[in-house]
């Protein structure tokens, strides 16, 4: 069902919260039909509300938002019959069993008794919870929740599946089993929007990741390309004591092959061509100009280190 | 630990429409009370068998209390009939919407799927007071044999079936609409406020246990009593059921028209609020 166009379309999509909180500032962003699309942001980078209004949930205070070509803030009610979302908490009916919840979602969106139980059905089985199928959803670990979410949300075969920080406090074997899910939906073309702050996730699945801080959008590419932008292959993190914005100055004056250097949190990354080869390098710089080096650490070029370099901050806080 | 996704032969399109998604929504409540009739019935018989026990049938074999014994009794038992029958249904919208409302809207969200229905909003929050309202009417059917039988001393009922088969209903739909307002207006953490600050006196200023023409010589509290939506009904049940009486029907149905617009107007908006940021 290749549609003409976007999946997902915002301009200047803002939302200003009554307490005056810009969540997100004038955000311009064009999804594909079958790519995994990131959103990928510190807490309270506006993630969770960008998704909201894509969702219906949360009214953009201006701007637009189209999922499928349908405006979402004047025909909510349409829009929703083209997404499916998976939410950061467990939202699953309480007062009804495990396969219960299926059916009825199969309900909501049109299906006859007969489909929506062969859909729930066929659905607990390929999400591996058959054997739980009468059971109380109080009773499902987190990872089996999640799974039992992800299967209602694709249960009426969305245009678009949303996913919010959708492994966020499962173990690791869940969140393997979870991704091992979403990556099959994405081989049978579902177009999926995630949010995440985990960025090996979002290195590792995502065809194209918006990264995303205070409400705006600082870099839009494919994992590598955001990666390739920085035009570094690697990063030393360097700890020192003294000035460390002067420290930084120097060592990308001095040094070739270096591209940018900043401060976070008491230490100096700089990208280099080749971080093994500029390990001396910058410890003669910093001893000659009287630094004294406590702590010197390489690593390769990951997103955190794109989002480092473009924010000035972690990503985890 | 392999999945694989099979895509179903055959898929028909999903045609939805808004009939039918209400319809399915009403269909997820009936069965969550069917599930649940072992809560449902006694959490609805106990109120009103216990105060139509003790009023009406330990009080008159006593020889103690309300109205004495004899005639009195009997036109007491009469009177409370009525009463007994408004109350189990207006408590009724109260358990069957605010109080899963309160806890759905708070920690869990897990008004969500609903909210997320192909529907708009308002739509999803009327149908609480449509639901609401149909467990009233199941309220109101299990009390009133109860209400009927139970006193000691002989109820006198005479059914005025055109205004029992409309003031019924629209009695169910404005318990309903309340049960909605007050689900959007109270928070877990206020929900003993909603008891003990709003249901206590309108249960006892409800005009259950007493009809609203008894309450001429305290002239300041039969005016005030009259901003209480359970007096409408109660009085209203009096005229349906019994030959006591009661405030003008048209009176009644006019007030508890109006009662059940504001009520859903408020819950409306309030379900909006608490569900869209």
């Amino acid at each position: 069902m290749q549609r003409d166009g976007p999946v997902i379309e915002t301009r200047a999509l803002t939302k200003v919260y009554p307490s005056g909180v810009k969540a997100v500032d004038g955000l311009d962003l064009e999804v594909h039909a079958g790519e995994i699309f990131g959103l990928l942001g510190p807490n309270g980078a506006g993630k969770t509300t960008t998704a909201g209004m894509l969702t219906t949930r949360v009214v953009p205070t201006s701007g637009q938002a189209f999922v499928g070509g349908i405006d979402v803030v004047a025909r909510p009610a349409a829009a929703k019959r083209l997404i499916g979302v998976v939410s950061q908490t467990n939202t699953l009916d309480r007062s009804l069993t495990v396969w219960e919840n299926l059916y009825f979602h199969g309900r909501f969106f049109g299906m006859d008794a007969k489909r929506a139980r062969a859909e729930a059905d066929r659905l607990l089985d390929e999400f591996r919870l058959a054997d739980r199928a009468g059971a109380e959803v109080l009773t499902l670990s987190g990872g089996m929740a999640q799974r039992l979410m992800a299967a209602r949300a694709v249960m009426h075969r969305p245009s678009i599946l949303f996913l919010d920080e959708p492994t966020a406090g499962l173990d690791p074997q869940s969140r393997i089993a979870l991704w091992e899910i979403l990556t099959e939906l994405h081989t049978e073309g579902q177009t999926i929007l995630l949010t995440t702050h985990y960025m090996e996730e979002a290195e590792r699945y995502c065809d194209r990741v918006a990264i995303i801080d205070q409400g705006r959008i600082v870099a839009l590419d494919s994992p590598a390309g955001l990666k390739r932008s920085i035009g570094a292959a690697g990063t030393v993190a360097v700890s020192a004591a003294g000035d460390l914005e002067a420290l930084a100055g120097l060592l990308s004056a001095e040094l070739s092959g270096v591209h940018g250097a900043v401060v976070v949190d008491d230490r100096v990354y700089l990208g280099v061509d080749q971080p093994t080869a500029a390990l001396p390098a910058v410890v003669h710089v910093a001893q000659r100009h009287g630094f004294v080096v406590t702590d010197l650490s390489i690593s390769e070029t990951t997103l955190e280190t794109v989002f480092i370099k473009l924010t000035g901050k972690e990503l985890r806080e | 630990m392999k999945t694989t996704i099979t895509t179903p032969v055959a898929e028909a399109p999903l045609r939805t429409s808004t009939a039918a998604t209400f319809g399915a929504l009403l269909l997820r409540d009936a069965a969550v009370v069917r599930k649940r009739l072992g809560e449902f019935i006694p959490r609805t018989i106990l109120q009103p068998l216990l105060l139509v026990f003790v009023f009406t049938y330990v009080f008159p074999k006593i020889g103690q209390g309300v109205g004495g014994g004899g005639r009195t009794a009997e036109v007491f038992s009469t009177i409370l009939v009525a009463g007994v029958v408004a109350t189990s249904i207006l408590f009724q919208g109260i358990q069957a919407v605010a109080l899963p409302l309160v806890q759905e809207f708070g920690f869990t969200r897990e008004i969500e799927d609903r909210v997320l229905a192909p529907l708009p909003v308002g739509l999803v929050a009327f149908e609480k007071i449509v639901s609401g309202g149909l467990q009233c009417l199941l309220a109101g059917l299990i009390v009133f044999p109860i209400a009927a039988v139970v006193p000691a001393t002989p109820v006198h009922l005479s059914a005025n079936w055109p205004v029992v088969v409309t003031l019924i209903p629209l009695t169910c739909l404005m318990a309903g609409a309340m049960g909605l307002m007050f689900g959007t207006l109270f928070e877990p953490r206020t929900v003993p406020m909603l008891f003990g600050v709003v249901l206590i006196p309108i249960t006892f200023l409800g005009c259950t246990y007493y009809t609203w023409e008894a309450l001429e010589p305290i002239r300041w509290l039969q005016v005030v009593v009259l901003v209480n939506p359970l007096v409408y009904v109660s009085e209203g049940m009096r005229g349906a059921l019994t030959n006591t009486p009661h405030i003008s029907l048209l009176v009644v149905y006019a007030v508890l028209i109006g009662f059940t617009v504001v009520f859903s107007v408020i819950g409306i908006r309030g379900f909006a609020r608490r569900v869209i940021a």
